[in-house]
């Protein structure tokens, strides 16, 4: 699983660096004083077509809109597989726009509510409802259900009117990560409950290993722990809503969720505020740490120890809420609204959500995504891939990862400092929760 | 003057068809010039300066997420102010980080850099060498600078601790981030001040020096009794680049954690909000209004020294 784009090592996910260009972004910096910013028009408008060939409203080009730059890497090898293998196909000609994937994320309210591409990549996730409740997304209901996707992907790609407004190609389970070489030398069997898992801490303590590898300056990889443990011990559907606006930040749910976090604190690495993600992930390959809470992509950060790797679901922690949900972000594609050729973008889009697109996306591509459509070949597949694909297959719910499922604005302005100052200060979940609460009012409006 | 009177020379002696240039008063064409040159510059910073300045003043009193027209903006009159000082954790430190950040740079890279450039004024050996090594920092982009200390100070990787073998997290440690990102900006900010302070002494008229070893002043009389004074214009200089700069302080906290835990500063709050993905562009308007407030009161003292300057 190869998500080297998301995770770069100075562009966080969901808070961003660069200032592309727009009309507002031009107002921002021009305020800001020009110089502040002093940043360049990066992607004046990503709807531009860079092939040249498209010829507007025609039936036989349909425009694909990637969040991947040409030649990055596997992960646009594989768009690339899904363009020429629908062209093949079906003859009609993809005219695909490679756009940087943290310049198309940050730029995308301009784009389509601009002159998009027709089918564009983007995520599941509450992300996506905004779009779709925006109108800026066209309906896709009559596409699913797609065979070789289940009730949890379906769920995942579809916005609060209950229709489906996504076509998922990949995903990329976020787990307990562990090497195999330390915990065969230790004689360590992965834990199957939460006590399991903290006598085996205790029991790493002893052996002058911090038992979880912990980082956080990069705001998002503590959120990855949040989630889990929200949805161990709240639900999946309380998780939710939660992250929907729709619960208190200041209940005596989410108090619970830091307080569990506080007790399991010392078990994790210390000074986490200073530590990317890419150094945490060293020191578990190291063996400085026993285990990690992180997505499948950690590889990208220890290619050397990637065979091994291994991992396991957190486990259960509430008795009564079985440990079958987890985060697992899916990557989809959906249909602009102000594209010009909507009919031809569903066509190209029934097409993608197919195991044969898939499969033909992995062909392409030195190393393989894990497929969406069950149905895909996994003969390419990692060992580690292989096991995702078997965990998510299995899980009831399938969460977007914090960022994805809940207000963008609220991620990145309220929760990454947020569970920053409890990480500085575990002691006031009060105080902590309280401010949290103030915000998200200030923010969704209720 | 001199350069343009013998052209008016020669147009009066060459030609007879066009007397219009020989008048005091301005031709067609001269007028045109001249309203354009106003016109435009003044069109430009309207547009460019005053309009956005005042959008951004109009913004900061709603709320609206960039989807769908100017009519979806929502008016909520000072919410968004309100909220800032009252339920907006990083804002009162970011003040309290942008008032350092000047301190700082105003007492030790200035006065470094004032005393570098005394040093390499004399000329010693290998000076061309040090001045180019003082200076290379400013070469570099903050960003780049960013980057270059968090090899340093990495806390499991970095030169720092490994050298010293301590395990200080010097980036993630919000009591002493702030005085981590300061020094680096230090690395730089002093070549900057050395070469305008080198610039400066150059220019100053060496009777002025040996007037004043004919009167026995010793080198510090000499410096700060009259090299100082007379180098009047480079301070004033000086004086707004360290305003401007610790006011505009905003790549490097960036790059290290996008201006949260300890390193908050107003340009990075403005940023976090309106950057990107994140769209509270009211609120983040409201920061960037403050933002301006504050720059508008050192504006207004620097262009009043400015001006006493030019009416002596």
């Amino acid at each position: 699983m190869n998500r080297q784009q998301r995770p770069s090592l100075l562009v966080p996910p969901s808070a961003l660096a660069t200032a592309a260009a727009s009309r507002r972004s031009f107002l921002r910096s021009a305020v800001l004083g020009g110089a502040l910013l002093g940043s360049p028009a990066l992607l004046a408008a990503c709807g531009g077509d860079d092939s040249g060939g498209g010829g507007g409203g025609s039936t036989k080009t349909v425009k694909f809109g990637v969040n991947e730059a040409k030649d990055s890497g596997p992960a646009y090898q594989r768009m690339k597989g899904f363009a020429d293998a629908y062209t093949k196909k079906s003859g009609v000609k993809v005219s695909a726009n490679y756009v940087d994937h943290n310049t198309f994320q940050e730029s995308i309210n301009t784009y389509l509510q601009g002159s998009p591409d027709d089918v564009f990549a983007w995520f599941a996730g509450y992300r996506m409802q905004q779009f779709a409740e925006d109108g800026l997304l066209t309906d896709l209901s009559d596409l699913w259900p797609i065979d070789g996707m289940g009730d949890a992907f379906k769920e995942a790609s579809t916005s609060s009117d209950g229709k489906q407004y996504l076509v998922p190609y990949d995903y990329y389970p976020w787990a307990v990560f562990y090497t195999k070489s330390l915990f065969d030398k230790n004689n360590w069997q992965p834990p199957t409950n939460y006590d399991d898992m903290v006598s085996l801490a205790d029991e790493m303590k002893g052996k002058g290993i911090a038992p979880f590898a912990f980082g956080d300056k990069d705001g998002w990889p503590a959120m990855g722990t949040f989630d889990i443990l929200n949805m161990r011990i709240n639900g999946f559907d309380f998780h939710m809503s939660l992250l929907g606006g729709d619960e208190a930040w200041d209940s005596n749910e989410v108090k619970k969720v830091f307080e569990t976090w506080r007790n399991l604190l010392p078990y994790h690495q210390e000074d986490p505020l200073g530590r990317t993600w890419q150094e945490t992930a060293t020191s578990l390959a190291k063996g400085e740490a026993g285990m990690m809470m992180f997505g499948t992509f950690i590889g990208d950060a220890i290619p050397d120890a990637i065979d091994d790797l291994d991992f396991f679901i957190y486990p259960q922690i509430d008795p009564s809420i079985p440990a079958d949900s987890l985060d697992a972000p899916i990557d989809g594609f959906a249909l602009a609204s102000a594209g010009q050729n909507q009919d031809a973008g569903k066509e190209f889009l029934k097409f993608l959500g197919t195991a044969e697109a898939q499969d033909a996306a992995n062909a392409a591509a030195d190393a393989p995504m894990i497929a969406a459509n069950e149905n895909a070949s996994q003969d390419s597949y990692s060992a580690l891939q292989l096991k995702s694909a078997e965990v998510v297959g299995a899980a009831g719910h399938i969460a977007q990862f914090l960022d994805r499922d809940t207000d963008t604005d609220f991620a990145s302005t309220v929760m990454i400092p947020s569970i920053q100052d409890f990480l500085k200060n575990p002691d006031d979940i009060d105080g902590l929760t309280k401010s949290i609460q103030e915000q998200k009012v200030s923010i969704f409006g209720s | 003057m001199t350069t343009t009177t013998p052209s008016t020379t020669t147009s009066r002696a060459s030609s007879s068809t066009g007397p219009t240039r020989v008048r005091r008063r301005l031709g067609v064409v001269d007028r045109i010039v001249v309203v354009l040159m106003v016109v435009v510059p003044a069109a430009l910073v309207l547009l460019l300066v005053w309009l956005p300045a005042f959008g951004s003043v109009a913004l900061s009193f709603g709320t609206w997420n960039g989807i769908g027209g100017l009519d979806r903006i929502q008016w909520v009159g000072f919410q968004n102010y309100h909220d800032i000082a009252t339920i907006y954790p990083p804002f009162w430190p970011a003040m309290r980080h942008n008032l350092v950040w000047l301190v700082f740079l105003f007492v030790f890279p200035t006065m470094l850099g004032i005393f570098l450039a005394v040093i390499l004024d004399h000329e010693m050996k290998f000076s061309r060498f040090y001045q180019t090594a003082f200076y290379l920092p400013v070469v570099l982009s903050l960003a780049l600078i960013g980057f270059i200390w968090q090899l340093f100070y990495s806390r499991d990787q970095g030169l720092i601790n490994d050298v010293f073998h301590t395990q200080v997290d010097w980036y993630g440690d919000p009591k002493i981030n702030l005085w981590a990102v300061l020094v680096a900006t230090a690395w730089r900010h002093t070549g900057y001040v050395m070469l305008l302070y080198l610039a400066g002494l150059k220019s100053v008229d060496a009777s002025l020096r040996e007037a004043a070893a004919v009167d026995g002043a010793n080198q510090w009389q000499t410096f700060f009794k009259v090299v100082f004074p007379v180098m009047r214009p480079i301070n004033v200089i000086v004086l707004v680049i360290v305003v401007i700069e610790s006011l505009r302080a905003f790549d490097l906290v960036w790059v290290i954690n996008k201006g949260r835990n300890g390193l908050e500063i107003i340009a990075a709050l403005v940023s976090q909000n309106v950057i990107g993905e994140a769209t509270r562009y009211g609120f983040g308007s409201a920061l960037a209004v403050i933002m301006m407030a504050i720059s508008s009161v050192f504006i207004a003292i620097y262009l009043r020294i400015v001006f006493r300057e030019e009416q002596r």
